[in-house]
C-alpha cells in the first residue's frame, strides 16, 4: 500500500513538473509556455510540413537500409523495434497501423511543436516524461525511417500501413 | 506669461549649468538614463561580443556588450574541471609543451583576426605570458583549437598582435634570455646579459583557409624587454611596432635600473622585407624544440608535435628591418591608428604622449635622419619622426585606443582616468576617472581600420568598494562609457572574471549566425566513437586495459551495468553524445576518478580515464541536468579483485 502512495505520489510529482508550464520546468522546452494551454482539433496527420506521403509498394529496399542505419544512431536508444512496449518511448512495433505516415514524419521533424500542440503527442509525454529529442533527421531522411517502420511492421506484426486516412 | 515662461526657463538652463559644472563626486554615479542605454530587454541579444583576456585564470571571458553580462568562459591555458579541458583524454595534448603538460598560464592579451585591417571574427588568438604560446580560438564553437609554443622566449608579453590580413601573429618576448643549440650558450652568468642575452620576436604564420598556425620565422632582436606591439594598417601595413623597454639591459632591480634612461625605443619592424629575406634564403635553421598542438575537427581529438627547429633572422644583416624610435620612458603600449598614420607610445613613466607619424618616420629613414644605431640597427631622430605630443594628459599613460573620428583615448594608470585627446591638434577633449587604475581599455574594433566608436569599456586593476566585498581578493571591475557624443560618459560598472588585461569586441552580427550548434554524429570521425545504441559495447583490449564504448541520450547511458573490471585496470569511458539538438550536453562523472566530470556536446565523444583504486559498486552519472529524469540517468559498474572469477559483461535495461 505504502509503495503504491510513493510510487503514485513521485509519478504526480514528476507530472506536475514536466506540465507544469512554469519557466523553471527541468524539461529544455523551446515553448513550455504553451503546453496543455491550447487545446485543438486533434488532426490526425499532426502538425509540420508534411501533409501528404505517397507511400510505395511494395518496399524500397534502398529505403529501408538507409532508414535502418538512422534509426540505429539517432532512434534505438529510446525506442525499442520488435515490441510495442516502451523503453524510453514506446517501441515501435504497429506504430504504421496506429498512426498515420503524416503524423510519424510530423513527430520526428517537427518534435518541439508536436510535443507543444498536437493532442496525441502530448499524450505520449504525459506517459512517457522524457520530451522526444529532436535529432535533426531532415523530411527525406524521415521518409526513410517511415520506410523501415513499415518494413518493421510488416516483419514483427504482419500487417502494416493500417494508420493510412 | 511671457515674462514668467522666460525666467522659468532661465533658471532652468541655470540649473542644468551649475549641474553640469560640478566636478563628478567620487564613484560618480552614472545617471538613472544610463540604466535604459545598457539594458538589453529579456530575450533580446547584446549589440558586441566581447572578447575578455582572463590574465591569470588561463580564461577567456564571452561577455556582451553594452550589457555587461558573461555568457562563457572559455578554457585556454588553462585546466577546467566544468567540461573536462585539459582533463578529458581528447583535450590534454592541448597543454602539452616541451616542458610537458602545464596546467595554468596566465592570458594577457587578444586578437581578433582581421581581414583589410577590418575585423572578420573567423578566430581569437591569445598569448600565454609564462611559458610562451599563442593559442587560436574558433569563434564558431568557442573552443580552443590549436595552441603554438614559442621557443627562445621567455615571457610572451609582446603578443598575440596580428598584421592586417591576419598573415602573421607576433610573439615578441618580454624576457630576453640566452638560446642557442648547446648547453653551454644558456648557461652563462647572469652578469653577462649584455653580451649573451637575446630578445626573440616571432612571427607566426597563419593559413587563410583553417586559421592553422607555424612559426614562419625569428628575429634575433637585442636583448631588451618587448612589452606590446601594433600591426600596422593602410599605408604602415608593411610594418610592426613593438615597445621596449629595459633598454639599459639591467638584470638586476629592473624597477630602478630599467628606468634610467629617459628614453626608450618602439622598434619598427619591416615584416614585409624580413618576409622576403626569409624567403630567400636568407635565415639560418636553428635547433629549437616547441610544442605544436592542434584539434582535429573530425576526431574531437587533440594531438601534440614537438617541433625541431626554427628559421632565425639575423636583423644586423640587412640594412632595412629594423629601426628604433626613441620613446620616453619605458613606454606600455603602442597603438596605431585606424588610418595607419600615427603611432602612440605610452610611456608609463612619462608625463607626456609622443604621437609619432608614419610619414615622418619614412621619410626620415630615407634621408637616413638617424641619431644613433644599436649594434648597427638605426636609431631615428626623436624630433624627426614626432608629429607631437600631447602634454599634461595625466600620470603613467598605459594604452590607446581610437574611435575612428580623429579622437583617441589614453589610460592613465597612475592618475586613474581616461583621457580623450584629438590625434591632429593633441589636445585634450576630455576625461574621465575610473575606479580604479585602469590599465588597458578597448573600443568595439577600436584597434583595426574600422572602429565601431560608440562605447569604450576601461579595465581596471583595482576594485576596492566597487562591489559587494568579498574577503580580501575582489573582482576585478570593468566600466563601460559611451562616447558617441564626442565626451566620456559613465554608464556602467561590471564584474569580470579573473584578471582582464586586453579585450577585444566586434558586432555580434559578424558570427551570431555561424555558431555550431552540435556535431553531426555521421561525421563523427573518433577512433572509439559508439555510432548508435547497437555499437555500445564494453572490451578488454589487454591484461588490465578496458574500453567503455558509451552512448547517452535523455536520460540513460548504455551500457549502464558494467561488471567484471578488476582494481587497478586503466578504464576508458568514451562517451558519445547521441543527440543531435542544440544545447543538449551530457556530462559524465565517476565516482573516486582522479580527474574531472566530461562534459560532451551533442554528436560529440569525450573520454574520461578511471583507474578503480578497491573493489565495490561504483555509480557513474549525468552532471549536467537534461530531462525530468535526469536523475535516473546513471549507471552502476563492478569492481572485483584482479583475477577474480566475474566475467565482463554489459547491459541496459536487461538487454
Amino acid at each position: 500500500m505504502k509503495w503504491i502512495l510513493i510510487v503514485f505520489s513521485f509519478a504526480l510529482t514528476v507530472t506536475i513538473i514536466a506540465c507544469g508550464g512554469d519557466t523553471q520546468t527541468d524539461e529544455r522546452t523551446t515553448d513550455a509556455r504553451d503546453m496543455g494551454v491550447e487545446q485543438r482539433e486533434p488532426d490526425p496527420r499532426g502538425i509540420g510540413e508534411v501533409t501528404n506521403v505517397d507511400l510505395t509498394d511494395p518496399l524500397n529496399e534502398d529505403m529501408i537500409r538507409r532508414g535502418r542505419q538512422i534509426s540505429d544512431v539517432k532512434c534505438a536508444s529510446c525506442h525499442l523495434y520488435d515490441t510495442e512496449e516502451r523503453l524510453v518511448g514506446p517501441g515501435y512495433l504497429n506504430v504504421t497501423n496506429r498512426r498515420s505516415p503524416e503524423w510519424i514524419m510530423n513527430m520526428i521533424t517537427n518534435v518541439d511543436v508536436m510535443l507543444d500542440e498536437d493532442p496525441v503527442a502530448q499524450k505520449m509525454l504525459e506517459e512517457c516524461l522524457v520530451r522526444m529529442p529532436d535529432q535533426n533527421v531532415s523530411l527525406e531522411e524521415a521518409r526513410e525511417l517511415l520506410e523501415f517502420m513499415r518494413y518493421n511492421d510488416e516483419k514483427h506484426a504482419g500487417e502494416r500501413d493500417g494508420g493510412v486516412l | 506669461m511671457t515674462k514668467s515662461l522666460m525666467f522659468i526657463g532661465c533658471a532652468i538652463f541655470f540649473m542644468i549649468a551649475l549641474y553640469s559644472c560640478r566636478p563628478p563626486a567620487p564613484g560618480a554615479a552614472a545617471t538613472v538614463d544610463a540604466a535604459s542605454r545598457v539594458y538589453v530587454p529579456p530575450g533580446e541579444h547584446d549589440e558586441f561580443y566581447n572578447i575578455v583576456s582572463g590574465g591569470f585564470n588561463g580564461q577567456i571571458s564571452v561577455v556582451g556588450l553594452p550589457s555587461g553580462r558573461t555568457f562563457k568562459i572559455i578554457p585556454v591555458f588553462s585546466v577546467n574541471p566544468e567540461n573536462g579541458y585539459g582533463f578529458s583524454e581528447e583535450t590534454k595534448p592541448m597543454l602539452n609543451t616541451t616542458h610537458g603538460f602545464i596546467p595554468w598560464d596566465d592570458l594577457h592579451h587578444i586578437a581578433i583576426s582581421t581581414t583589410d585591417g577590418v575585423h572578420d571574427a573567423r578566430w581569437a588568438f591569445a598569448n600565454a605570458n609564462n611559458t610562451p604560446r599563442v593559442a587560436r580560438l574558433d569563434l564558431t564553437t568557442f573552443n580552443t583549437v590549436e595552441i603554438l609554443e614559442i621557443p627562445n622566449s621567455a615571457g610572451n608579453h609582446s603578443s598575440p598582435f596580428i598584421t592586417e590580413n591576419t598573415e602573421y601573429v607576433v610573439a615578441g618576448t618580454r624576457f630576453s634570455v640566452p638560446f642557442g643549440e648547446e648547453e653551454e650558450d644558456v648557461d652563462v652568468p647572469i652578469e653577462t646579459y649584455k653580451e649573451n642575452f637575446r630578445g626573440a620576436i616571432t612571427f607566426i604564420s597563419v593559413d587563410p583557409d583553417d586559421g592553422e598556425m607555424d612559426i614562419a620565422f625569428q628575429i634575433d632582436a637585442p636583448p631588451f624587454n618587448y612589452d606590446l606591439a601594433r600591426g600596422g594598417k593602410g599605408i604602415s601595413g608593411d610594418w610592426f611596432f613593438f615597445s621596449c623597454y629595459n633598454t639599459e639591459m639591467a638584470h638586476t632591480l629592473l624597477e630602478v635600473n630599467a628606468s634610467q634612461h629617459d628614453k626608450d625605443y618602439i622598434m619598427a619592424i619591416n615584416w614585409r622585407k624580413a618576409e622576403q629575406y626569409v624567403r630567400e634564403g636568407r635565415a639560418e635553421t636553428v635547433r629549437a624544440q616547441y610544442a605544436h598542438n592542434k584539434m582535429d575537427k573530425a576526431t574531437h581529438m587533440a594531438s601534440s608535435e614537438i617541433k625541431e627547429d626554427v628559421l632565425m633572422l639575423d636583423p644586423t644583416e640587412f640594412e632595412d628591418i629594423i629601426y628604433f624610435i626613441p620613446c620616453p620612458k619605458s613606454p606600455h603600449g603602442v597603438d596605431v591608428s585606424h588610418d595607419g598614420k600615427y603611432i602612440v607610445g605610452s610611456g608609463k613613466l612619462a608625463a607626456l604622449i609622443p604621437v609619432f607619424s608614419f610619414e615622418k618616420m619614412i621619410e626620415a629613414i630615407e634621408n637616413e635622419d638617424f641619431e644613433g644605431d644599436i649594434n648597427g640597427l638605426p636609431i631615428l631622430n626623436y624630433e624627426s619622426v614626432l608629429h607631437g605630443e600631447v602634454e599634461r594628459p595625466g600620470l603613467g599613460p598605459l594604452h590607446t585606443e581610437f574611435d575612428g573620428r580623429g579622437n583617441a583615448f589614453t589610460t592613465m594608470f597612475v592618475s586613474s582616468e581616461v583621457v580623450m585627446w584629438d590625434i591632429e591638434t593633441l589636445e585634450i577633449i576630455d576625461r574621465a576617472p575610473t575606479y580604479y587604475s585602469v590599465g588597458h581599455l578597448m573600443i568595439p574594433g577600436g584597434c583595426t581600420a574600422e572602429p565601431h566608436g560608440k562605447y569604450l569599456v576601461a579595465y581596471n586593476k583595482i576594485t576596492k568598494d566597487r562591489f559587494l566585498p568579498t574577503g580580501p581578493e575582489l573582482a576585478h571591475s570593468a566600466q563601460l562609457f559611451d562616447i558617441s557624443n564626442g565626451r566620456l560618459e559613465l554608464l556602467l560598472d561590471f564584474p569580470t572574471i579573473g584578471e582582464p588585461h586586453y579585450a577585444e569586441a566586434f558586432p555580434a552580427e559578424l558570427i551570431k549566425d555561424k555558431q555550431v550548434r552540435f556535431y553531426d554524429i555521421n561525421e563523427n570521425q573518433h577512433p572509439y566513437v559508439t555510432r548508435g545504441p547497437g555499437q555500445a559495447r564494453v572490451e578488454r583490449e589487454t591484461e588490465d586495459r578496458v574500453r567503455v564504448y558509451m552512448t547517452s541520450i535523455r536520460s540513460h547511458f548504455r551500457p549502464d551495468n558494467i561488471e567484471g573490471i578488476f582494481v587497478g585496470d586503466t578504464v576508458y569511458f568514451h562517451v558519445t553524445n547521441l543527440e543531435q539538438e542544440w544545447d543538449l550536453p551530457h556530462g559524465f562523472a565517476m565516482k573516486g576518478a582522479n580527474n574531472a566530470e566530461i562534459l560532451i556536446m551533442p554528436g560529440e565523444t569525450l573520454t574520461l580515464k578511471w583507474i578503480p583504486d578497491r573493489v565495490g559498486i561504483w555509480p557513474f552519472y549525468c552532471t549536467d541536468f537534461c530531462s525530468a529524469l535526469h536523475q535516473e540517468m546513471s549507471g552502476y559498474v563492478r569492481v572485483s579483485p584482479r583475477g577474480a572469477d566475474v566475467p565482463l559483461t554489459y547491459s541496459t535495461g536487461g538487454r
